[in-house]
């Protein structure tokens, strides 16, 4: 039975990306149907650990899409219920060594000419910081703009929050782009029937790919995996989030396809969270007890305290990756009425404010919140021509 | 028997990989073994013989166990052969993951009483028979989380082991046929038991003649139980459930209505019972997650409940892996016990390259005797089938996941107003399913409440389209984890991938 529905934007994907779309569209008072094959936070975003993290980001785009986001985060932490746990916990980057604390201070002096805070801690300082640390690393940084969110909650209420300019298709598969004969979109086709809007967004995460060739355009987003550890509730051990500063020191090195670098951090239900581990096997969930392993000794050596607790669960993910670990944000040239809002990697949850507030800006017709420069790093036909 | 893996260090790997040690897995261990294999069963209870051969705990000094069992005798065998046997048995291992290592399989388990033992341990082999059993299905209603409250298969393994009473006055209550045996059971330990409240009407196995008649000892044994409720004067209450517990501490009196084929309860027919305990269970389910994890392909069965898809020699969709028991399908202890044996033989054939061993005239027999006791567990399945109508016995204040305190109400807001349409979905948006059971005991009911039926409480059976995924079987320690054997030849795809951020 083909049902008719129109509305000036179609959101494909209810994760956290698809949700902030809506929700900046709707401050716009823009009318929004959001699609998804799934429920709310089905996708990546339920696998999410949902830190809000400019700490980890070299100076460039992608750090000041993380900058502006986490003002917004801010803001939105007044907007929606205490429910979605919005923490601003801060930050802890701890080095073992010298040389990796020397790496980390000049990382972290790049950062602060770029607008990060990032405060070094002394070795012997950590444990005022977070008493349960391993003694004898070398020293850290602390960066106090660092935050956490429960990521399905954020999707859940942000969608909530936008009111009843935003409808909610859930269980319903896009499986068509309509376009006119001069090519510009027009809406998409489900099981269901069609839906009409003059602005498609593809915030379909992992599968944002498979979404652009429905469309008829190339994204070569693919799936990296990352496992979780998720330990039994505790009472809080782990303050901040915390983790080594090896990586940073390791970025080159290495061809062994998996990477492991220990991320600890608490929540406030109780239960430690434990990553992370990146590597590109496709969309396999087998458990790697390889990768349990070193999450495993990553997290005790940093906290020994932790080697005694149980874990409970362990899950996978998969990152929305780009070959430029770039995000694809911004209106699509090859199709005029499509946009993309995908590809965000291992950072979606924190960059999904300032990507929902730039496509909102962009339908509206309006100048997005970023300079020229930067919406260039993220056009969505960077690839095209690249196989 | 050897019990010690030391004897022969870790470094051997087995023929075999035996998971649990009920009737299926020792049937298989026995079979194998006898075909010459090498053989370890791991299970992670102190002794063999799982759910239906449970010995009372051997510090009570109980006498006669044999009164509580029908076959016993079969048991008996079963562990006099492992005892003449070469098959190492592992006790108290918990096994948490099967994972692929190279040509082999590894079983990884931990060991200690409650699985936070020091000593990870991990059994290598060319193949594996998952044989981990069923656990009890689980239905909430208003009152269930009241001490006094037990499940039903719960209270027949306490009689078995402790022989202790979880009251005096006890009603059974849910569906299936384990209900008028644990009546009978605590009837004959001294309970008094009002009244045998069965969902389903019986009638329900009329649908499936043809697996009667293939089956005269069940009927029998149906019959006995029959008899043996009129003998206790136990009244059996079928088209009816207690939809509501009633008491202040701990179980005073229980309501039953009569429900509908949807089992929604019909209006007028509350009835209150005195008791201060009830024993409730609706059936059993598969314990797959071990096999699920490596990728093991499920299929549903008629309750609504997730089983691994078996070939006719009972192996799995992933070649080498084989499973038994109630991990094929709910169907109790002498199924589970041919399918064992057929398990074992068939694992021989594969590794000695005999293939004759499953063209025998023995191999053969057995698989008639499983499919025509199969037929039968399926249309037992088909009879007490959880109806649709089950949520409608929920308000919304009632606890579904008690872990973590999660009520009906909170669940349906979930599904209403934030987009949940899944088991996993209404766990990230409500925390139900997240605590120490990690959803083994609410999963069933949190997925009929998701999903877009189960708000109604109509329409077809609500249930989960899929088997929750749980990749740990048991909780581990981050030590344990951390002693894990590192990849001594782990070749991975080459190319080389920057790191980027830390989460
Ligand atoms: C282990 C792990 C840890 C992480 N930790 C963090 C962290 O701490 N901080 C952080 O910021 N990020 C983190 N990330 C990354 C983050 O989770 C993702 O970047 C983010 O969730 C992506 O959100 P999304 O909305 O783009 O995609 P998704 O959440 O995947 O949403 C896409 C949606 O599109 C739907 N969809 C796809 N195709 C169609 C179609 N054809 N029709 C209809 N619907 C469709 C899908 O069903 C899905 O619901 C982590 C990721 C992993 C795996
Ligand atoms: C609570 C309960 C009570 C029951 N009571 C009766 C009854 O009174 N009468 C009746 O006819 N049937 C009863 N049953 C049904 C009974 O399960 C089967 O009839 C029969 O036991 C099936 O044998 P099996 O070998 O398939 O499984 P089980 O006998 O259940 O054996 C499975 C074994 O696997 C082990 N195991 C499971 N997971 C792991 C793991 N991760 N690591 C290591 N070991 C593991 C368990 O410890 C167990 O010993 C009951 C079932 C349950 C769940």
């Amino acid at each position: 039975m083909p049902t008719r529905s129109s509305s000036d934007l179609i959101v494909v994907g209810a994760g956290v990306v698809g949700a902030a779309c809506a929700h900046y569209a709707a401050r716009r008072g823009l009318d929004i149907t959001v699609v998804d094959r799934g429920p709310v936070a089905g996708g990546t975003t339920g696998a999410g650990e949902g830190n809000l993290l400019v700490s980890d980001k070299e100076p460039g785009p992608e750090l000041r899409l993380a900058l502006l986001s986490g003002r917004l985060w801010r803001e939105l932490s007044d907007v929606l219920p205490a429910r979605v746990e919005y923490e601003a916990k801060g930050g802890l980057v701890v080095a073992s060594g010298e040389t990796g604390l020397t790496a980390l201070r000049a990382f972290a002096h790049r950062q602060a000419r770029a607008g990060v805070t990032a405060e070094e801690v002394a070795g012997e300082r950590l444990h005022d910081l977070e008493p349960h640390l391993a003694p004898g690393l070398a020293g850290g940084y602390h960066y106090p703009q660092d935050a956490q969110v429960q990521p399905a909650l954020a999707a859940a209420h942000l969608l909530r929050a936008a009111g009843t300019r935003v409808r909610l298709r859930l269980g319903e598969e896009v499986v068509g782009v309509l376009t006119r004969t001069d090519g510009t979109v027009r809406g998409v086709r489900t099981p269901a029937g069609e839906l009409h809007a003059p602005h498609v967004v593809n915030a379909a995460g992992t599968w944002g790919g498979a979404f652009a060739r429905v469309a008829g355009v190339a994204l070569p987003v693919q799936p990296r995996r990352g496992f979780v550890l998720v330990t039994e509730p505790l009472p809080r051990v782990v303050r901040r989030k915390v983790y080594a500063a090896d990586y940073v020191a390791d970025v080159a090195s290495g061809s062994a396809a998996l990477q492991t670098s220990p991320v600890v951090e608490g929540t406030p239900a109780g239960p430690v969270l434990i990553g992370a581990s990146r590597e590109r096997v496709g969309f396999d969930r087998t458990l790697s007890t390889e990768v349990l392993r070193r999450l495993a000794q990553g997290a005790a050596r940093l906290f020994p305290v932790l080697a005694r607790v149980r874990v409970l669960r362990t899950y996978a993910g998969f990152r929305p990756y780009l070959p430029d670990h770039l995000p694809a944000v911004g209106a699509d040239p090859r199709a005029p009425g499509l946009l993309h809002a995908c590809g965000h990697e291992g950072a979606g949850i924190g960059l999904a404010p300032a990507t929902g507030a730039v496509i909102a800006a962009l339908v509206a017709g309006d100048e997005p919140p970023l300079d020229a420069a930067d919406m260039h790093a993220f056009r969505p036909e960077r690839f095209h021509g690249t196989p | 028997m050897p019990d010690s893996p030391s004897e022969e260090g870790h470094a051997t790997s087995y023929d075999l990989a035996v998971i649990g040690a009920g009737a299926a897995g020792l049937a298989g261990a026995v079979a194998a073994d006898r075909l010459g294999l090498r053989v370890a069963l791991l299970d992670s209870s102190g002794e063999v013989g799982g759910q239906f051969y449970r010995h009372p705990a051997p510090a009570l000094g109980a006498v006669r166990p044999e009164a509580l069992h029908h076959d016993w005798k079969a048991f008996a065998g079963l562990r006099r052969g492992l005892a003449d046997s070469g098959v190492l048995h592992l006790a108290g291992h918990h096994v948490w993951t099967v994972a692929q290592d190279g040509e082999l399989w590894a079983a990884h388990a931990v060991t200690g009483a409650d699985g936070d033992g020091e000593r990870p341990v991990c059994v290598r082999a060319r193949t594996v028979l998952f044989a981990t059993g069923a656990s009890e299905r689980h239905l909430p209603f208003p009152g269930w989380t009241l001490p006094g409250v037990v499940g039903a298969g719960g209270a027949q393994a306490m009689l078995k082991s402790g022989l202790a009473l979880p009251g005096r006055r006890i009603v059974v209550a849910g569906s299936g046929p384990l209900l008028p045996a644990v009546a009978v059971s605590l009837a004959a330990a001294g309970a008094r038991v009002p009244a045998v409240v069965e969902a389903s009407g019986y009638l329900g196995y009329a649908r499936s003649p043809a697996a009667l008649a293939a089956n005269p000892r069940k009927l029998a044994e149906a019959a006995a139980y029959g008899t043996a409720l009129l003998r206790h004067r136990i009244p059996l209450r079928t088209r009816s459930a207690v939809t509501e517990v009633h008491g202040r501490d701990r179980v005073e009196g229980v309501t039953v209505c009569r429900v509908d084929r949807d089992w929604r309860p019909l209006p007028h027919t509350a009835d209150r019972i005195a008791c201060d305990a009830l024993a409730v269970g609706h059936g059993l389910v598969p314990q797959i997650e071990l096999a699920t994890g490596i990728g093991c392909a499920t299929r549903r069965t008629r309750d609504g409940a997730h089983a691994l898809v078996l070939d006719a020699f009972q192996e799995t969709s992933v070649r080498g892996l084989w499973a038994a028991g109630e991990t094929g399908g709910v169907g109790g202890a002498p199924l589970a016990r041919v399918e064992g044996e057929l398990a074992g033989i068939a694992v021989a054939a594969r590794v000695r390259g005999r293939e004759a061993l499953v063209r025998g005239s023995h191999a053969r027999a057995l698989r008639r005797r499983r499919d025509r006791m199969r037929a039968f567990a399926t249309a037992m399945a088909r009879a007490h089938a959880p109806g649709p109508g089950w949520t409608a016995w929920l308000d919304d204040a009632t606890d579904v996941c008690r872990c973590e305190e999660v009520t009906a109400g909170t669940v349906r807001e979930a599904v209403r107003d934030y987009g949940a349409r899944d088991a996993r979905s209404v766990k990230l948006l409500t925390r139900a399913g997240m605590g120490w059971c990690q959803g083994r005991i609410c999963g069933a009911a949190v997925a009929c409440l998701a999903s877009p039926t189960g708000q109604e409480g109509g329409g077809q059976p609500a249930l989960p389209p899929s088997p929750e995924r749980r990749p740990l079987a048991v909780p581990v320690t981050l030590a344990a984890l951390a002693a894990l054997p590192p990849p001594n030849d782990r070749s991975h795809p080459s190319g080389h991938t920057p790191q980027k951020g830390p989460s």
